[in-house]
């Protein structure tokens, strides 16, 4: 008995979370929905899922919009879909955050000579080259952000503080 | 699927202080993880820059609604009167137009040549004709922010509107001689857009022609200025320069927003005049332009009855603001003549019922359905109905057809079989829509052509209306403006149709780009975006998202705040147990509730919202945190600060319309009409006698007219001390003039004033009864009909006294004699 009170309990208590973490897909998904019918571009998901804090890999991206599309691909996909595909990945917490520390380590890692900054050319190569590639348009974007614009080098500490700060919950 | 992160430790164990060669693998996984890292970022920041558009455009569209109920009050003014009414003077006095028929009579009015040009005028001096010198002096002039003389501006507007006038209402331009047109959107009052168009692309020439595509003014501060220029070079080269009309060429839009204000305050002697000829020059604007017959560009758009050849046709001067009626033919036959009053504004009523009133459709923007708009329609048609039963009576017109007067409130203008007017009321209610929806319309992603609700005017139409109408006429593309948008552009309906926006930075510095175009004999649309102002320039993109956020949450948290009122009744109604604490999903669609701005609340309140225990909101104190931010005026209590900053614009504009000369002073006599349509309108009764001394309170230096800000503080809940001076104004003037016996008084004032109930709106002070005791003194107590007190609260609205809604939260200061 005790045990079945423990599981409505649990059951209740995630039925709100449930509530509120499908609000917050609502809420994100309504954001991009330009014409307000329950649909968003498909092109679009990357950056909801990301904006709702999680950190698919680009192959990770195309398998869950893969599932999230039409039999017959329309460029679209239906909010009845994304919802339940969006709730599992968020409430299994498939990807986790990257805190601070690990972002500058990962700094470091790419900064050999450990001079503290790393050149755009530099940043650029790695970027560009190793891991998931950049777009052209992707590194000149953040480059465009991360390059210091006297030094003409990317101070990385400032970079990484300055863009987690303005990133709120 | 997901391969996850790896952990600290891993990092550690691989990774080299001593500078040693790491492997490959980790410069791997390092340059992953920081490219899942920004690419989250990146989204996150694309999150913001998302709903910041959403909140600017839901403050936009906002707004309009205000607009929108203004009008159906003014519609109500020219609506409501009965023929032996003194208030008829006064509203045929606000709507009618100067009916000067004769050009003598008007180049009269317009003379300049009786103006002198000071010999300290630095500025531009004209001759006509004029030429490219003289243009590009203008340019540089203005640019050097000078200011044109008041002489000249005339002038050119002259000249200007002799050349429009014999403009056909389709322009027509061919790209022959491999020149390349270039077309411009939306400038609203921009001159830096403008400069910077003109230096990147050149100046309009004879190799260089230019369209633009209507919205000259309006909401930038240098709207004269960009007009001004705009004329010069279609009187240089007039077979190279093109102008649209779009929505906001319009004498009544423009008292709205800003285009009014700006001529008077920059052309104090003579702003009047130019207003006036502005006017007419407007109404004369050619409404599209073809290019090749092949490409057209409209400001606002097309719906499914849209038709060249009638476009072609029609009196384009007559419809001088779209949301009144066309003006009317002078009537041939001598003996309607000298009912012509009568039936002209029968006419007006007729006419005007379909500009703004539509029915409740399903459509894109459903939120915005919640708005009364349909309760305001109902309501103003049925008084219409009922007054038009009256005059039925009493004109011995015959009326069959005016049971179907209030079903105009369907798409299409249905007609109204008037004996003397059935053909012409007919074709301009026809051709008026036609106007309408050029100027006015949108598109939207699904078929077919619903009424703009939202603008109040002209349709959305759909991807096979265009396919339709580009068939029907033998065009490949429409170029359209209207619409902000990010990049300057856009294309939408697979490309047929494209929106051009040329104001950058319209929201907030670094909103988002303008655009223009270039076509050439290919009509491949070859696009130039730019940013206006040096400060964008240095901001990256991360930087600029954050300003233009932070301006829309400073003007979303003003939202909030001036409708505190209603969102602390509508939190109280889900906390009922009182706790002052309520869950952030319920805190969203209360909010949502009230304001009807459609944004995802859920998405914003970290933004909103400083801090919450256990996910719940303490709503007092948030409402103090909002408060922290606004400007302290302690004199104006709570619920007035709000009304104030809601309706200051539309209190402004309803002053500006009743001030029809544009003098910056209503009369007596005008402001007293104007209160006893806003009571009657409101439903509210008001004796004569209280509005009497409503009107000699308001006039506080005495000067014996009312200017603005004696306009706006009549409408004020007053502060205490204001009370006080107008009870000794007052006691003044009853000292100096005769005034109605006190004890008459309250007994008229218990009998007409409104319970509470019936008019929440009006917050009456404690019951006349408790008053009387104070009328011991010599001074008639008459309850204010604002309330100084009033409990939180008890500011409840019943949704069905909705219909008078907005505009029912100003409260009548009646100071107590």
């Amino acid at each position: 008995m005790f045990v079945k009170f423990i599981e409505i309990h649990n059951f209740l208590l995630s039925e709100n979370i449930i509530t509120e973490t499908q609000k917050r897909i609502s809420n994100a998904f309504d954001v991009f929905d330009h014409e307000s019918n329950k649909t968003v571009d498909v092109r679009e998901i990357g950056t909801i899922i990301r904006s709702l804090g999680c950190f698919p890999s680009e192959a990770d991206l195309h398998d869950i919009i893969a599932e999230l599309e039409e039999e017959e691909p329309t460029g679209f996909v239906r909010y009845e879909k994304f919802l339940p595909t969006m709730t599992k990945i968020l409430l299994e917490r498939k990807f986790r955050p990257i805190t601070e520390d690990l972002l500058l380590q990962a700094f470091e890692v790419l900064d050999q000579q450990k001079k503290g900054h790393l050149e755009p050319e530099e940043l650029t190569k790695y970027l560009t080259q190793e891991g998931e590639p950049f777009t052209q348009e992707e590194m000149d974007e953040m480059l465009s952000a991360a390059v210091d614009p006297d030094k003409n080098v990317i101070l990385y500490r400032d970079f990484v503080s300055m863009m987690t700060f303005d990133d709120t919950r | 699927m997901g391969c996850g992160v790896t952990k600290n430790s891993e990092f550690n164990k691989r990774f080299d202080k001593d500078g040693n060669a790491i492997p490959a693998a980790i410069t791997m996984k390092a340059a992953v993880l920081i490219q899942r890292w920004y690419r989250k970022s990146a989204a996150r920041m694309e999150m913001r820059r998302r709903y910041t558009w959403n909140i600017f455009q839901s403050m936009e569209y906002a707004d309009l609604q205000d607009q929108i109920k203004l009008y159906n009050f003014l519609g109500y003014l020219m609506d409501n009167f009965t023929p032996s009414s003194s208030e008829r003077k006064l509203i045929s006095h606000i709507f009618r137009e100067n009916e000067v028929c004769r050009d003598a009579e008007w180049e009269r009015y317009f003379s300049y040549t009786n103006i002198d040009v000071p010999d300290i005028y630095s500025g531009p001096r004209l001759t006509f004709p004029l030429d490219m010198d003289q243009a590009a002096d203008l340019l540089e002039a203005f640019k050097n922010k000078q200011q044109l003389h008041s002489r000249y501006v005339l002038q050119l507007l002259l000249e200007t509107w002799k050349l429009l006038r014999v403009l056909p209402n389709i322009n027509r331009v061919s790209t022959c001689h491999s020149k390349e047109i270039t077309i411009c959107g939306d400038l609203h009052g921009q001159l830096e857009d403008l400069l910077l168009i003109f230096y990147k692309n050149g100046m309009p020439s004879m190799e260089k022609p230019y369209v633009f595509n209507g919205d000259y003014v309006d909401r930038g501060k240098d709207s004269i200025e960009v007009l001004l220029i705009l004329f010069a070079f279609l009187l240089v080269y007039p077979g190279d320069v093109y102008l649209n009309r779009g929505n906001h060429e319009d004498h009544i839009i423009n008292l709205r927003y800003g285009f009014t204000k700006e001529v008077l305050s920059k052309y104090k002697l003579h702003g009047k005049r130019i207003l006036k000829l502005l006017q007419k020059i407007f109404s004369w604007l050619p409404l599209v332009t073809v290019i090749d017959q092949r490409v057209l560009i409209v400001h606002g758009g097309i719906s499914d009855t849209t038709d060249l050849s009638l476009i072609a046709r029609v009196d384009r001067h007559r419809y001088v603001s779209a949301l009144r009626p066309p003006k009317r033919k002078t009537p041939s036959r001598a003996n309607v003549y000298a009912d012509s009053e009568r039936y002209d504004e029968m006419l007006i009523c007729k006419n005007r019922r379909g500009s703004l009133t539509f029915p409740k459709t399903f459509g894109a923007r459903e939120s915005f359905q919640r708005r009364s708009l349909q309760d305001f329609s109902s309501t103003v048609a049925r008084t219409l109905e009922q007054e038009l039963e009256v005059r039925h009576r009493q004109a011995e017109f015959s009326l069959s057809s005016f049971s179907k007067s209030h079903r105009i409130l369907s798409s299409t203008l249905s007609s109204d079989s008037e004996p003397e007017s059935s053909e012409f009321a007919d074709t301009s209610n026809d051709e008026w829509k036609q106007i309408l929806d050029l100027l006015w319309s949108d598109p939207m992603s699904h078929s077919g052509c619903i009424p703009n609700e939202v603008r109040g005017g002209g349709c959305y139409w759909g991807p096979d209306v265009t396919e339709d109408f580009l068939n029907r006429h033998n065009l490949q593309l429409i170029i359209r403006s209207h619409e902000c948008k990010q990049d300057g552009y856009e294309f939408c309906h697979n490309r047929k149709v494209l929106t051009l926006f040329s104001a950058s930075n319209y929201y907030e510095v670094g909103s988002n780009r303008g655009a223009f175009v270039r076509l050439g004999p290919d009509l491949v649309p070859y696009f130039v975006q730019y940013q206006a102002t040096s400060t964008t320039r240095g901001l990256s993109f991360p930087q600029s998202v954050k300003r233009t956020e932070h301006t829309a949450l400073k003007v979303l948290r003003e939202q909030l705040f001036v409708h505190k009122s209603d969102l602390l009744s509508a939190f109280q109604e889900i906390d009922k147990e009182n706790t002052g604490l309520i869950c952030l999903t319920d805190w969203a669609s209360a909010i949502e509730r009230v304001l009807h701005l459609d944004l995802p609340w859920q998405v914003l309140h970290p933004q909103l919202v400083s801090s919450t225990t256990d996910g719940k909101l303490d709503y007092h104190r948030w409402f103090r945190d909002l408060a922290l931010k606004k400007p302290s005026s302690e004199h104006i209590e709570q619920s007035m600060l709000e009304t104030l900053y809601r309706h200051r614009s539309t209190l402004e504009t309803i002053f500006r319309i009743v001030d029809t000369d544009n003098s910056g002073f209503i009369t007596f006599e005008d402001f007293r009409q104007t209160l006893k349509l806003l009571s009657a309108y409101l439903k509210m009764e008001i004796s004569d006698e209280v509005i009497n001394e409503l009107v000699i309170s308001t006039d506080t230096n005495n000067d014996g007219s009312i200017d603005i800000d004696e306009f706006m503080e009549a409408f004020r809940l007053v502060d205490k001390s204001r009370l006080e001076r107008g009870k000794s104004l007052l006691k003044l003037k009853q000292d100096n003039q005769s005034l109605p016996q006190e004890t008459e008084t309250p007994q008229t004032v218990d009998s007409t004033f409104p319970q509470t109930s019936q008019c929440p709106a009006l917050q009456t002070a404690d019951p006349p009864a408790s008053n009387t005791a104070d009328s011991a003194s010599s001074q008639t107590a008459i309850p204010p009909a604002s309330q100084t007190a009033d409990p939180p609260g008890s500011h409840t609205e019943d949704s069905s006294a909705s219909q008078t809604e907005d505009l029912c939260h100003i409260s009548l200061v009646v100071p107590p004699q």
